[in-house]
């Protein structure tokens, strides 16, 4: 949403004007959130099928889902998260190149994955409040599968509302990434840079 | 089945009594990341057996069925083994008092039995009856067994405890197996191993990236096994619903965080 970037000072006013209003409604503004969380995963959902459609080749793609990763997930608490303890001992500098690193790899990962939902959709089903954070449930139906859940956790922490975690039938995205990147680290003698740099080829 | 027959069901279970006992002695409490894993060493051993068997045997053979046997034939094998599950979801649906799932799985056996033509066609699924798989794994806990230590298995992979326990009753116990003659119950043990060779080569790609793609193989099936497992049981509450575990991890939760 481009138009959401341009900020004039009407809007800047009518948005601080909002803030006080929703300040004023906690309950309405919890609703309004939840529909905001759910518009997010419907964009993203119907982006995916859109890059899944496009007939374009697979590097291409790549490169579509990385962009639609970027815009629609928060990618720094997740890289940060996945790394676990060793994100609190990493310079600034290392912590920008590892998340740079971090954005192109999950999305090679998870982008060849989403091949599998040709001729595949995925239906938002309702978005709630939960503590901190927003669950959107939603369905996937892929072609000759049993209908699968599919969640997303969905927070406004960054300043908009993103999604830092999809959980598929009880597997957990953030905690299965912890692990994989725990080893990878483990394997390179807790050596970060060399992760960053072995994470372009991964 | 005679009624000499449906009483060997509760001799055989008595013998299970000593291995019953012995999950009971086994189940420590899971550590803070959710997973109690004591043998990791031993099963890890396991793992690497496991690793070889699929890349030398189960992976290539699942290959060669997928590419050998017509996709419609697969899929009847498929609905066969599925079919021939069923008696013994049945039982366990009944075991845990769970009346309507059993009713469900009652009128799926009837339905492909019938309109499927004896298990040929999974007719039920397309009339919206996806049924509901279970095992005795899944009774005991019902029953308020905890799922114990985790373990890898030869061959069968993943498990904790109680699944070992809930998956040796399911065997010796098969209603099927029972019911039928010998050669009959050793066709359907080899209609399911088909089966599985299918499921092997239909969810491949999943299946290689988490044995051969992953940095620790071990612990990724490990994560997997348990979380699936945990949502099968209704163990990860749905988010909002009370105190259990909903799977949320907070990624804004580190005090080091810009």
């Amino acid at each position: 949403m481009p138009n959401d970037m341009i900020l004039t000072r009407r809007g800047f006013a009518a948005g601080l004007a909002a803030s006080a209003l929703v300040l004023a409604l906690p309950g309405r503004a919890m609703a309004l959130t939840a529909d905001q969380a759910k518009t997010l995963v419907d964009k993203t959902v119907g982006d995916i099928n859109g890059i899944i459609n496009s007939g374009k080749s697979e590097g291409a793609m790549l490169n579509d889902f990385e962009r639609l990763f970027s815009r629609y997930a928060d990618v720094p608490a997740i890289a940060r998260s996945v790394l676990g303890p060793a994100a609190r001992q990493a310079s600034k500098g290392q912590l920008s190149a590892y998340t740079k690193a971090f954005q192109g790899y999950i999305s090679r990962k998870y982008g060849r994955r989403f091949r599998e939902f040709i001729g595949g959709r995925i239906e938002v089903a309702e978005a709630k409040a939960v503590k901190s954070y927003y669950e959107v449930i939603s369905t996937a139906y892929l072609k000759g599968e049993s209908p699968f859940e599919v969640r997303w956790h969905v927070s406004d922490k960054s300043g908009k509302s993103l999604f830092f975690n999809i959980i598929i039938e009880g597997v957990n995205m953030l905690a299965s990434e912890r692990t994989e990147m725990g080893a990878l680290l483990d394997q390179r003698g807790g050596d970060l840079d060399r992760l960053i740099a072995d994470l372009a080829s991964l | 089945m005679g009624l000499k027959n449906s009483f060997m069901p509760v001799r055989k279970l008595a013998g299970l009594a000593p291995a019953l006992a012995l999950l009971a002695g086994c189940a420590g409490a899971p550590g803070p990341d959710g997973i109690n894993d004591p043998y990791e060493a031993s099963n890890r051993k396991v793992h690497g057996f496991n690793r070889g068997v699929d890349r030398v045997l189960v992976g290539p053979a699942a290959k060669g069925y997928g590419g050998v046997v017509p996709e419609p034939v697969q899929r009847v094998v498929g609905n066969l083994a599925d079919t021939l599950d069923l008696p013994g979801d049945i039982a366990n649906n009944l075991l845990q008092l769970r009346l309507v799932d059993a009713g469900e799985n009652t009128l799926r056996l009837a339905t492909n039995l019938t309109f499927g033509v004896g298990g040929l066609f999974d007719f039920s699924s397309a009339l919206g009856l996806e049924g509901k798989p279970t095992d005795f794994g899944e009774t005991l806990h019902v029953w308020g067994v905890g799922e114990g230590v985790y373990m890898e298995l030869p061959f069968a992979g993943p498990s904790t405890a109680r699944d070992t326990v809930g998956m040796a009753v399911d065997i010796v116990l098969n209603p099927v197996r029972l019911a039928l003659p010998d050669k009959e119950a050793t066709a359907a043990t080899v209609m399911k191993l088909f089966s599985r060779l299918g499921d092997r080569n239909r969810y491949s790609e999943t299946v290689d990236s988490i044995l051969y793609d992953s940095a620790d193989s071990y612990a990724q099936a490990r994560l997997l096994y348990l979380q699936n497992r945990r949502f099968e049981l209704g163990q990860t509450a749905a988010a909002g619903e009370g105190t259990g575990d909903d799977g949320f991890i907070d990624p804004y939760e580190d005090p080091y965080a810009e």
